[in-house]
């Protein structure tokens, strides 16, 4: 019997934002978790996002963003994956963001938002419940 | 030599020290230490105490003596805070020029006595507000400038002769500086009265902060044409803020911060002798930028360290002769890192704790986080708390009555002693590999901070660190501070703005003085001339980026984790 494949996650920057630190955190975390890690590093537009998740054939994308631009930058990833057809992949956020944000980033399609002070096991135990390898 | 203790007291000493510690081993055989391991944030083992046994080699002319005097430990200025206090310099920018314009008075006006500007995430990576790559960006996370228009609205009724300005860019930051020399001008401010910082430390960037444009070894020779061009015409600015700030955000430890930050001095202080200049005609320009996080002690050796260090680099490695040369002059920021978005308001306490080890440290200015920066750009009430708190440490504490008072301190003068030979080593290392450049090039810093964050932050969930109201003392009270709104219009009247200026300026004049930077760029010619022409013509940041990248091709991140 072929052995189950490993979940696949972008971890991926959007915009022109630096801060980093977070999201190599995240992928490390992911990685020491057992799953596949590919991080895009920086200042990567949302159609780069879109277009190197669905070549590495991810499961979810993790996008993280510390500078305010997520209210323009998450959904347009999600807009992009829609109109690719790859809207399966599920869509994560981590980073700075005020309520009222996360409401409207969920109910744009945002699967779940991670703020700060989520522990990493927090954050894995989430992916280990909700993401099956396609 | 001046041995601060004769040799034969140590005798006595061990003898008591050994007693007292069979006493304490018996008292906590009975009920054990609170934890099996003390240490600092950095994950520094620190001892139950400290005799003069940890310094017993220490001298005192030699490694203390007196400050303004080499080797520095103990302050830059023989006056220190008895002359004149530091410089309260609070980061703000948001929005457009205007409102940020509107901030730097409030603040003027509330006693800070030097200014200091936040640009947005397009400007500090070259691009203009219509650009597609600053979409969503504009004005978010500092002000957008986009042209000289900007700058002269930034500093409009501003007393730019009189104080200083600090302005955190980096990749742009020769063309961001061409802008408010020529804004000065403008107002009839030559440019050898003007006095302030540009960050322009790109070594960092590719180590921490990470906004870059062009690759390592372009960028460093942009920034040695601004030593240059600022040793013969700006004598009064600060050329580079060589930053450990953003290399500590990053996650890493204390000594890390230090050694890093240092090894990027050496580089930069290496490209300007090998551009031919003597390095006492620009060294005393150079100043640093420092983290003060949340070990007291730590954080107060590390800064004394640093001085300690650079005096002997300097004078030692470098040759320097000018005194000036010597001295380490820093700004500090308190540790955004540090600050929770749970129970904000405790932020207030952590940042008047670190602004305290600053002022210990000896920094020649500060700026104090808001609470709720680790929510949103701060609003304007808990900008004025966070500024409070440095004229409480400054007029009511006590604490800047005296010059150093932990120097002499056994376990502030073992830190200091212990950072220092550490970051030595670090500093050899980089050395080894050929450099800070080299070292960048292997990802040899990014890969350390790397794993010193991740190291961290396993700490912390593990709760061996505790953070208050994260994994300790936790509440479900929700959050009810004020949150900055950044008007969504902004983004649409800049870029109209910016059109405007494109339609109005002379535009085969910009075409001709972007042609001049790309010659300078691709020759050897400084390429600051040229800037300030082709800014004064309302060439736009990105116009003139565009140059750099054209000709220097551009860096991407290489992903390190």
């Amino acid at each position: 019997m072929a052995q189950k494949r490993k979940v696949r996650i972008m971890v991926a920057k959007p915009g022109l934002d630096g801060h980093d630190r977070g999201a190599r955190i995240i992928a490390r975390a992911y990685r020491d978790a057992g799953f596949e890690v590919i991080y895009t590093g920086l200042h990567q537009t949302p159609e780069e996002i879109v277009e190197a998740a669905i070549q590495e054939d991810v499961d979810m994308i993790g996008l993280s963003s510390l500078a305010g631009a997520h209210k323009y930058l998450f959904p347009r990833v999600l807009e992009i994956l829609r109109e690719k057809g790859a809207e399966d992949i599920v869509v994560c956020g981590g980073g700075i963001f005020p309520e009222e944000d996360i409401a409207a980033l969920k109910k744009a399609g945002i699967k779940e938002i991670f703020t700060p002070g989520s522990s990493l096991d927090e954050i894995v135990k989430w992916v280990e419940d909700n993401i099956k390898p396609r | 030599m001046s041995l601060i203790f004769n040799r034969k007291i140590f005798e006595d000493i061990e003898k008591e020290h050994g007693a007292w510690q069979e006493k304490l081993d018996r008292v906590f055989e009975a009920n054990p230490e609170r934890l099996k391991r003390f240490s600092t944030v950095s994950d520094r083992e620190i001892k139950r105490i400290y005799t003069p046994e940890d310094i017993r080699d220490q001298d005192f002319s030699d490694d203390i003596g007196f400050p303004g005097e080499y080797p520095f430990t103990r302050g830059a200025q023989p006056s220190m805070y008895r002359g004149r206090l530091w410089t309260m310099r609070m980061f703000a920018g948001l929005g457009s020029a205007y409102d940020t314009n509107r901030r730097f008075h409030l603040l003027v006006n509330q006693g800070q006595t030097g200014l200091s500007t936040a640009f947005d995430m397009p400007t500090l990576m070259g691009y203009d507000s219509d650009s597609p790559k600053a979409r969503g960006e504009c004005g978010r996370c500092g002000v957008a400038i986009d042209t000289l228009k900007d700058m002269e609205d930034l500093f409009e009724g501003l007393p730019i002769d009189r104080i200083t300005t600090s302005m955190t860019i980096n990749p742009p930051a020769a063309v961001i500086w061409a802008m408010y020399i020529v804004m000065a001008e403008k107002r009839g401010i030559k440019r050898d009265i003007i006095g302030g910082t540009i960050q322009n430390d790109m070594l960092k960037e590719f180590i921490a902060q990470k906004t870059f444009m062009c690759p390592p070894d372009s960028s460093v020779r942009i920034i040695t044409d601004t030593v240059e061009y600022g040793t013969l015409e700006v004598p009064r600015w600060n050329t580079i803020s060589i930053s450990g700030y953003h290399i500590r955000e990053a996650g890493s430890t204390a000594v890390q911060e230090l050694a890093f930050t240092l090894a990027d001095g050496i580089a930069y202080t290496q490209h300007a002798i090998e551009r031919g200049l003597d390095v006492d005609a620009f060294a005393p320009r150079f100043s640093f930028f420092f983290n003060s996080h949340l070990d007291f002690f730590e954080e107060i050796a590390k800064f004394r360290a640093a001085r300690r260090m650079w005096a002997r680099i300097m004078k030692e490695r470098f040759r320097a002769k000018d005194p000036r040369s010597w001295w380490l002059r820093f700004h500090t920021q308190t540790a955004g890192c540090s600050l929770t978005a749970q129970q904000p308001y405790n932020n207030v306490v952590r940042t008047a704790l670190q602004a305290l080890a600053a002022v210990l440290g000896g920094t020649q200015s500060l700026h104090t986080n808001s609470l709720d920066e680790v929510l949103a750009l701060p609003t304007e009430e808990a900008a004025t708390i966070a500024l409070r708190t440095q004229q409480i440490i400054a007029e009511e504490s006590g604490v800047t009555n005296t010059i150093d008072p932990l120097g002499g301190s056994y376990c502030v003068e073992a830190l200091t002693n212990q950072l220092e030979e550490e970051a030595f080593e670090i500093i050899r290392k980089i050395d080894d590999m050929g450099g800070m450049l080299a070292a960048i090039e292997k990802n040899y810093p990014q890969q350390e901070i790397a794993d010193s964050a991740y190291h961290y932050q396993r700490l912390v969930d593990e709760k061996q660190k505790t953070v208050v109201g994260l994994n300790k003392y936790v509440t479900d009270e929700k959050l009810k501070v004020d949150i900055l709104e950044i008007d969504e219009e902004l983004e649409r009247l800049q870029i109209e703005k910016t059109g405007r200026i494109r339609n109005e300026r002379d535009n085969s004049m910009v075409e001709q003085c972007l042609e001049k930077v790309a010659e300078a760029c691709s020759g050897s010619r400084n390429v600051m001339g040229p800037l300030i022409e082709a800014v004064r013509a309302y060439a736009t940041l990105q116009e003139i980026c565009d140059v750099f990248r054209n000709v220097f091709g551009e860096y991407r991140d290489p992903g390190i984790y």
